[in-house]
């Protein structure tokens, strides 16, 4: 009855802030307005430089994209720490509670992003029909709601005991059975076995990559946004949360709830490696996604719940579709590729 | 071979046997697990259900029903437990049942939205326009209309009606919901908060056929004794009020219009009479046990005599208040002239239908507490008032709408139905409804069981003012009817 009515408010909603917070972000980082301080500028400078660089490099990807992905975003340090975490993933209360409250906010983002694009057919399963992955996809907990709503999530994690607990816990419920499933693996190796064939093709490719909280614990942002691309259908949507690099978010993320709050573990991150949106929207650009949106969002500790925010300065959920062709920088390997992308 | 596969998981524990072998075996072997999931549950139990409802009463009965219309929970697996007899109806029976409920607006719009107010209507109710509520011991009177008498303030329906109309609806969601009749449970097994490794996740339903359920929600409505309640140990506020209801079904002397709720507060509790038709209506008479039982043991004319004079008599009027309270009045009427309304009087009863008296003990309860890891409590199993505003039944239809809402929510979120946040939800918003509903009544309870002439002529103040402050009044009656 109501939840019709109310869901497409709410689709509505999302749409609307979503092309007004772009812009607000634009203006805001594009400007750089916040102007925490110098280091701020020096860091957008250094961003900006090695943007430049990474566009070097994906031109020369882009020419050998048929070719083995031989870097790996893998951080082993990243690895261990998850490793000693992985009893904890389903502690509603312990080390990830913010994960699980964010789920608040991602699960709505993802479906309703993706009903834009796809109309649900059941209201019961509104993503019923749709293959979705979920990189570094730890115990299971944004897997599981992905799974509910009719999806079928395939979670992959390196970490071998994530995927243990994932999968004990997805066994309790009858019901996410054959919709939910797990492999230990980095995302490299899965692109390379749809690369080479060694999996069913149809079963591989995917409508959606989800990557929550994880981009900012790899260890080569450029292999990944490469191996999303390959593993994903045209037209298909990528969907990223994670911590932006400002001054603030060094303060909330590393100063306060690791060090003061301890809401996450010590340790958990590593400021070097959390990434702009603009930096990240370049990144993307250049693996041939369009960016359709990005939101700022906050944690309030003392309530535990997320919420949107206008400013992304601390965290961000970002919305990026694969281009159906690739830009029209090179005609020449453009008709190649379309052609290899029409066979497949 | 699957079998044991299966159970070395299970044996093991959370990874520990995977996190032993070699990666690529360990995700072969759950996933075969996963396979196997399909067909039955490792552990050899039966299913697991989305939600379970003990308790088939109405407000179990629309819980059902509200659950499976929403299509935001098409794919749940609903089952309700009733302990009692399907109660199907084809066309109303001749007399008019004694156990009736004042249905709101709100509650009939809940019942619009899943189909069953159609044949409510169709088969038997009765829209009143007017409640007049008035004092035995002075002249004090209030009246709730809404704009003159122009809208519905609430409908009279027989209990067996709803319920008929609501198993109607849900013999058409069969699909997903199922209903299980002559089913009594008699055990409860509750998960542990943080699951210890072996054990089972959900809620397990004990029947007395031996046969054990397994759900992920459970939604007790097992009425005001409820068993989900007590074994739960949920600590709950209760008093008798050392009150029964006698009730019966009245014919009146002469066919009236009859869109008017009477109702009298006399010293030893509130008389109703509530209309079912132009010729008669529904009593529902609270008094000390002592005098419910010498009613039930009346004649029938001498039970006539005895409503009638309830209704009409002026022997606990003293002369003090009555004084007292038209000074009020008057001085009332001169800062807000043209408030108040006039006095009308009730219809007088001619005879009651044959074998209609029936006796019921009156007690208030409220849970302190309207959920638990994986299950919530609904209607009279978490509130029980005194029939005198005619709100239980409402109360639990509000629980029902609110429900609804919060679940079908958390599914359109891929949410676990019985985690706590939305529970949680559902308790604080409800506690917030129904605690000042229940306060109130249980104040005009108290209030109305004396004659002592302080109370009396702060009551008859009380009600005065009351009826000329129509903003007033207009919150009462908006709150009364959600
Ligand atoms: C005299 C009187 C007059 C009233 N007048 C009004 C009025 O005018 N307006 C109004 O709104 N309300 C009125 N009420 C209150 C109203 O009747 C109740 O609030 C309402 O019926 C509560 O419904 P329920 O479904 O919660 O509980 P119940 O009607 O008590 O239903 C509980 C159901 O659970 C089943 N059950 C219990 N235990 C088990 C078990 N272990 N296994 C399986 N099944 C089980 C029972 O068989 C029963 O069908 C009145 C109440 C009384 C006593
Ligand atoms: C903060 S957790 C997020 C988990 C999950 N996405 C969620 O939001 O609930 C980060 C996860 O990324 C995983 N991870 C670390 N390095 C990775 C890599 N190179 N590729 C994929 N996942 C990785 C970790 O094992 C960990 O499970």
């Amino acid at each position: 009855m109501f939840a019709n009515k109310s869901g497409s408010v709410m689709l509505g909603l999302c749409r609307r802030k979503a092309v007004s917070v772009c812009s607000v972000v634009q203006s805001l980082v594009g400007n750089n307005l916040f102007g925490w301080n110098v280091g701020c500028k020096q860091r957008t400078l250094w961003l900006q430089m090695n943007v430049a660089e990474r566009t070097q490099q994906r031109a020369v990807h882009r020419k050998l994209s048929t070719r083995a992905v031989h870097q790996t975003t893998v951080d082993p340090d990243e690895l261990k720490r998850f490793r000693l975490l992985a009893g904890k993933w389903w502690d509603e209360n312990g080390e990830f509670k913010a994960l699980h409250a964010m789920n608040d906010l991602r699960v709505p983002f993802i479906r309703d992003n993706l009903l834009n694009m796809h109309k649900a057919q059941h209201p019961g399963k509104p993503l019923a029909g749709l293959r979705v992955l979920d990189v570094g996809c730890g115990g299971g907990l944004l897997t599981e709601p992905l799974g509910r709503l009719g999806a079928s999530v395939l979670g992959i994690d390196p970490v071998e005991e994530n995927i243990g607990t994932a999968q004990l816990h997805s066994l309790c419920d009858p019901h996410l059975g054959g919709r939910v499933s797990y492999r230990a693996c980095t995302l490299e190796e899965l692109s390379a076995d749809v690369a080479g064939g060694e999996t069913d093709r149809g079963d591989t490719v995917f409508d959606a990559v989800v990557a929550s909280e994880v981009v900012e614990h790899l260890a080569d942002l450029e292999t990944f946004a490469f191996c999303c691309s390959r593993i994903l259908k045209p037209g298909g949507s990528l969907f990223i949360t994670t911590i932006n690099k400002t001054n603030l978010s060094y303060a909330l993320a590393v100063v306060a709830a690791e060090q003061l709050l301890r809401i996450v573990p010590r340790g958990t991150h590593d400021w070097e490696k959390f990434i702009s949106p603009v930096e990240l929207e370049r990144l993307l650009e250049s693996n041939c996604f369009s960016v359709q949106s990005v939101q700022g969002m906050m944690y309030n500790p003392a309530s535990g719940a997320w919420s949107w925010i206008n400013s992304t300065a601390i965290n961000y959920a970002l919305h990026a579709v694969k281009l159906a062709e690739e830009p029209p920088s090179n005609p020449q390997t453009d008709k190649a590729d379309n052609s290899a992308a029409s066979q497949s | 071979m699957l079998n044991l596969t299966r159970a070395s998981i299970a044996r093991n524990g959370f990874g520990r046997c995977l996190m032993a072998e070699k990666r690529s075996s360990a995700v072969k072997s759950v996933r075969r697990g996963l396979v196997c999931a399909d067909h039955s549950d490792g552990s050899g139990n039966n299913e697991v259900y989305d939600v379970i409802i003990p308790g088939g009463g109405m407000v179990g009965t629309a819980m059902a029903c509200s659950l499976g219309m929403h299509p935001n929970l098409s794919e749940k697996k609903i089952l309700l437990l009733e302990a009692g007899n399907k109660k199907v109806m084809d066309k109303v029976p001749d007399s008019y049942s004694t156990r009736v409920s004042s249905i709101s607006p709100g509650s009939a719009t809940l019942l619009t939205g899943i189909g069953a107010w159609e044949h409510i209507t169709k088969w038997r109710c009765k829209p009143y326009k007017k409640m007049q509520v008035w004092d035995a011991c002075s002249d004090a009177l209030i009246t709730f209309d809404k704009d003159n008498l122009e809208e519905v303030m609430a409908y009279i329906v027989e209990n067996d009606v709803v319920v008929a109309a609501l198993t109607k609806q849900l013999d058409s969601l069969s699909d997903h919901v199922q209903v299980k009749y002559r089913s009594k449970v008699v055990k409860y097994i509750w998960p542990t908060a943080h699951q210890a490794v072996r054990s089972v996740p959900w809620v397990q339903v004990v029947l007395a056929c031996g046969e054990t359920l397994q759900t992920k929600l459970l939604i007790g409505a097992d009425g005001p004794n409820s068993m989900v309640r007590r074994q739960l140990g949920i600590p709950t506020v209760k008093w008798d009020y050392d009150q029964s209801a006698v009730v019966a079904v009245l014919r009146l002397s002469e066919p009236t219009e009859n869109n008017v709720a009477w109702q009298r507060f006399l010293p030893t509790g509130p008389i109703a009479m509530l209309p079912l038709s132009d010729t008669e209506s529904s009593l529902v008479w609270s008094t000390s046990h002592h005098l419910a039982e010498e009613l039930m043991a009346l004649d029938d004319e001498c039970f006539v005599d005895a409503i009638n004079s309830a209704f009409w008599s002026n022997v606990n009027q003293s002369e003090l208040v009555e004084t007292a309270g038209s000074l009020f009045r008057s001085a009332l009427a001169t800062i807000m002239p043209s408030a108040g309304s006039p006095r009308q009087l009730p219809p007088s009863v001619a005879a009651i239908g044959p074998k209609s008296r029936v006796m019921f003990p009156l007690g208030m309860g409220h849970a302190s507490e309207y959920i638990r890891h994986r299950v919530a409590l609904v209607g009279d199993a978490a509130h029980r008032v005194h029939p005198l505003a005619g709100q239980g039944a409402n109360l639990g239809f509000g629980d029902v709408a609110c429900l609804t809402q919060l679940l079908s929510q958390a599914a359109f979120n891929g949410k676990d139905l019985g985690a706590m946040q939305h529970l949680l939800e559902y308790e604080s918003e409800r506690q917030r409804h129904n605690l000042p509903m229940m306060a109130a009544i249980d104040l005009m309870k108290r209030l109305y069981s004396t004659n002592t002439a302080p109370v009396v002529l702060l009551r008859t103040f009380g009600l005065q003012a009351t009826n000329m402050l129509p903003t007033l009044k207009e919150q009462i009656m908006a709150f009364a009817s959600k």
